[in-house]
């Protein structure tokens, strides 16, 4: 049984702050197959195309026919726990200061045998359920749960050092002018999250939902214009020690592509909002971030951006808009290594069309807002890396898996 | 009784076993202590470096060099080498080369040596870096290190068959009353079964005097034929067989035995010998569940007989069944690949009668085991070699 955690005391400003640091990170190049699956909260396994067998750990080459094709596939989680062991001193500084941990052997039923990290509830002899996890170093992990949910169950210890729960954490949404800003306050705010600072941007103008949010206990508006480095330079100097989760709600949609537009004013402001103002939120927020990324229960755990998916391929109904979010998406992994070493999670949220006023004259199925807020939610105690939320993006996801340039041309309509 | 069909080593034999004192720690490199052990072996053969044709070299830290770079460090010049990456059955295997190549006169006389150094971080080192399997898929899990992937095999033997820490206490227990007569151990203190049980959890079941302790140290000998040996005026034993088995039983979900209970039919029968003849037996001990183990997988008992046969048996040197009779690496500690030799090269002084004040009277009879390589969830090395003193 999982005690649950305690909420977090007052900081003490005269200890030192705990630094990071990192579990073991060296992986062989074919393992990363796992950093795929475990980013997308994926259980998949590498399997034979010759034999049917499925491996562990990451192969070249079938232990079974030695045929090279090893696809890593979605394999079905359940396991049973042979043995288990709980390290008390182990020989690297990450385990050494987390000491005791636990770990154990898995027999998969289908197949392989597996090393992972163990949830506290998890007994020997007993059937666990397995995933993918990405640890603080950010590579993939196993870790086995129990079969069924037990009290308090995302509390554990270990599970807690994979994911970035919101519980007892603090959250900035960079926007909370934005239906999709609002939703993830709410959102995150039900899910336990101590403190939700919602950024508005010229806070006296009104702005729709605005009613939803103020006087809600927990929910805190601040003052914060993305696109303005001095502005969110000022929020960070009052509220960046205790930003543990920044959720990136930013957003500039235009219709329009290159040629029905007229000069560079429309996509400067594109660039402005949705580019420069990630770069001044990063540059504000990120780097004490990185510094508290093991302060304590609510340590600073993870960064979200709210992507459209046509950032992965480009939509020209809406170029320039798509343009301005393949650069946010580029820049988000120049963010995630620069966070790695504070164990911070950078995940991205791709979204089809939302039903918003920019998107009115876009056919559905668009997304409502309030299933990005849970999304956000869901990763974040999922642990996840990237999302596809909705229909659209899940669809252009496959697509461009499957043919790029047939995505390419039919985007073109 | 299995036939063995192939080749006997008529005519092999061991000599000059060579051990450099181990130190828990060392700022000298793991060239320097197999240049040591070189020496010695020269100068315990009353040979010239020129004399040795062949070389055999196992190390962990020996990084960038491989043994052909020894050979002009050295000033050797051979005309066979190899360089045995095998951890703790490094000495069986090179033991097994060394002699097919003086037996078909590839070579006369092989130095086979096995050292390392440690650094104050080169352990860690090593075990970060130690196979691709565990840099994938064990290491990153509490970074545990063979304790931890030990711990797992342990629980579920001992609860397979019943074993108690006290079972396994008393193999550990018994190698330190051995490790008290060995100038050499660094181990120097007496062991009792309740310090045994009372230590602290390093990874469950596995305390603190199931562990081994890092040093740095050497260990070597010269295999050779007989007439060289006899020509040299050198006391030698004689190889009376080997067995040497890889990734043993890989269905088995769980490591319960090694690959040394494929092939035990034919250790025995090439020999032509029984266990109960044996005066000595040197196990592989990284772990004393391991030797229990190779108790069992070897013929001493049969498989979940283990902890009965260590209740019965004294393993003591003035015992009825003399085991790892330096101490082992349990209580002399553990210099790298060395470790795997330490068995070997003090079961050669004991038949050779030249183990002073580890020696077990009459001694004439004995088997070394070798064990290595935890790639993954399992050891997947094994072997084994008996061999002879010269009044049999």
């Amino acid at each position: 049984m999982i005690d649950p955690i305690e909420p977090p005391r007052r900081k003490n400003p005269l200890l030192r702050t705990r630094l990071p640091t990192s579990p073991p990170r060296a992986r062989s190049r074919t393992s990363h197959g796992f950093t795929r699956a475990a980013a997308e909260g994926r259980f998949m396994l590498q399997r034979c195309e010759g034999c049917g067998a499925f491996t562990y750990p990451a192969r070249e080459a079938c232990p079974c026919c030695l045929s090279d094709a090893l696809a890593f596939v979605d394999a079905p989680p359940r396991g049973l726990l042979l043995a288990e062991t709980t390290a008390h001193v182990p020989s690297d500084v990450y385990f050494r200061e987390r000491a005791p941990w636990r770990i154990g052997l898995v027999k998969m039923d289908c197949g392989p045998t597996i090393v992972a990290h163990l949830h506290g509830d998890c007994v020997e002899g007993a059937p666990v359920r397995m995933s993918f996890q990405l640890d603080k170093s950010g590579q993939a992990v196993t870790f086995a749960r129990p079969e069924g949910e037990t009290p308090n169950m995302a509390d554990d210890k270990q599970w807690r050092e994979m994911t970035a729960d919101p519980r007892f954490r603090r959250v900035l949404v960079t926007n909370g002018r934005s239906a999709i800003g609002r939703e993830a306050a709410l959102a995150l705010k039900v899910a336990g999250a101590k403190t939700v600072f919602v950024g508005i941007a010229e806070p006296w103008r009104p702005f729709a939902g605005e009613k939803l949010l103020q006087g809600q206990d927990g929910i805190e508006l601040v003052s914060l214009d993305a696109a303005d480095e001095k502005s969110t330079r000022n929020l960070a100097a009052d509220i960046g020690g205790k930003v543990d989760i920044l959720v990136n709600t930013t957003e500039y949609v235009r219709p329009g592509g290159l040629l029905d537009r007229e000069g560079t004013s429309i996509a400067r402001d594109e660039v402005d909002q949705a580019y420069l103002g990630f770069i001044n939120l990063a540059q504000a927020f990120g780097p004490i971030m990185r510094m508290r990324g093991a302060d304590g229960i609510n340590n600073s755990v993870a960064w979200v951006n709210i992507l459209s998916v046509y950032a992965l391929a480009n939509w020209p109904a809406f170029g320039a808009y798509s343009a301005s979010q393949a650069a946010c998406l580029s820049l988000s992994h120049c963010l995630r290594a620069e966070l790695r070493p504070g164990g911070i999670k950078m995940m991205n949220v791709f979204t089809g069309p939302v039903d918003t006023e920019w998107f009115q004259t876009v056919p559905p199925p668009k997304v409502a807002p309030r299933a990005i807020g849970q999304a956000v939610v869901s990763g974040l105690k999922g642990g996840l890396e990237e999302m596809y939320v909705g229909d659209v993006a899940e669809e252009i996801r496959q697509r461009l898996a499957a043919n790029p340039k047939a995505l390419e041309r039919e985007l073109d309509r | 009784m299995t036939t063995s069909l192939r080749t006997p080593y008529d005519g092999i034999v061991m000599a000059a076993p060579v051990t450099i004192p181990y130190v828990r720690y060392s700022i000298d490199s793991a060239q320097w202590w197999i240049g040591r052990a070189l020496s010695a072996l020269v100068a315990q053969a009353g040979i010239k470096v020129s004399d040795i044709d062949g070389l055999c070299v196992s190390s962990f830290t020996l990084g960038p060099d491989s043994g052909i770079g020894l050979t002009q460090h050295f000033g050797l010049c051979v005309r066979w080498l190899d360089t045995i990456p095998l951890g703790g059955a490094s000495a069986i295997a090179a033991l097994r080369k060394a002699a097919r190549a003086v037996q078909a006169r590839d070579a006369d006389i092989v130095a086979c040596v096995a050292g390392d150094t440690n650094h104050v971080d080169s352990f860690r080192l090593t075990l970060e870096n130690f196979s691709r399997f565990n840099q994938d898929a064990v290491y990153p899990y509490g970074a545990g290190g063979a304790n931890s992937s030990f711990a797992l095999i342990a629980r579920n033997y001992m609860r397979a068959f019943g074993v108690t820490r006290a079972d396994v206490g008393r193999i550990a227990v018994a190698q330190r009353a051995n490790a008290l007569r060995n100038p050499h151990a660094l181990m120097k203190t007496p062991l009792s079964i309740e310090q045994y049980l009372a230590a602290r959890p390093i990874s469950d079941p596995i305390h603190l005097f199931d562990c081994v302790m890092p040093c740095a140290g050497a260990e070597a000998f010269l295999v050779m034929r007989d007439e060289t040996a006899a020509s040299l005026g050198l006391p030698a034993a004689r190889l009376l067989s080997t067995i040497e088995r890889h990734n043993a039983f890989a269905d088995d979900p769980m490591q319960v035995r090694g690959g040394w209970a494929m092939d035990i039919g034919e250790l025995y029968a090439m020999a032509g010998v029984k266990p109960d003849d044996l005066d000595i037996v040197q196990t592989y001990d990284d772990y004393p569940v391991i030797t229990m183990m190779q108790f069992e997988d070897l013929g001493f008992c049969g498989k979940g007989e283990g902890a009965e046969f260590v209740r019965q048996h004294d393993l003591t040197i003035d015992g009825d069944f003399p085991h790892n009779t330096s101490g082992g690496q349990l209580s002399v500690g553990q210099a790298g690949a060395a470790g795997a030799y330490l068995g070997l090269v003090e079961g050669l002084r004991q038949v050779l009668g030249t183990a002073g004040p580890t020696q077990v009277r009459d001694a004439d009879l004995c088997l070394a085991s070798g064990f290595g390589m935890i790639n993954y969830d399992r050891g997947l090395a094994s072997g084994a070699a008996i061999f002879a003193g010269t009044s049999r």
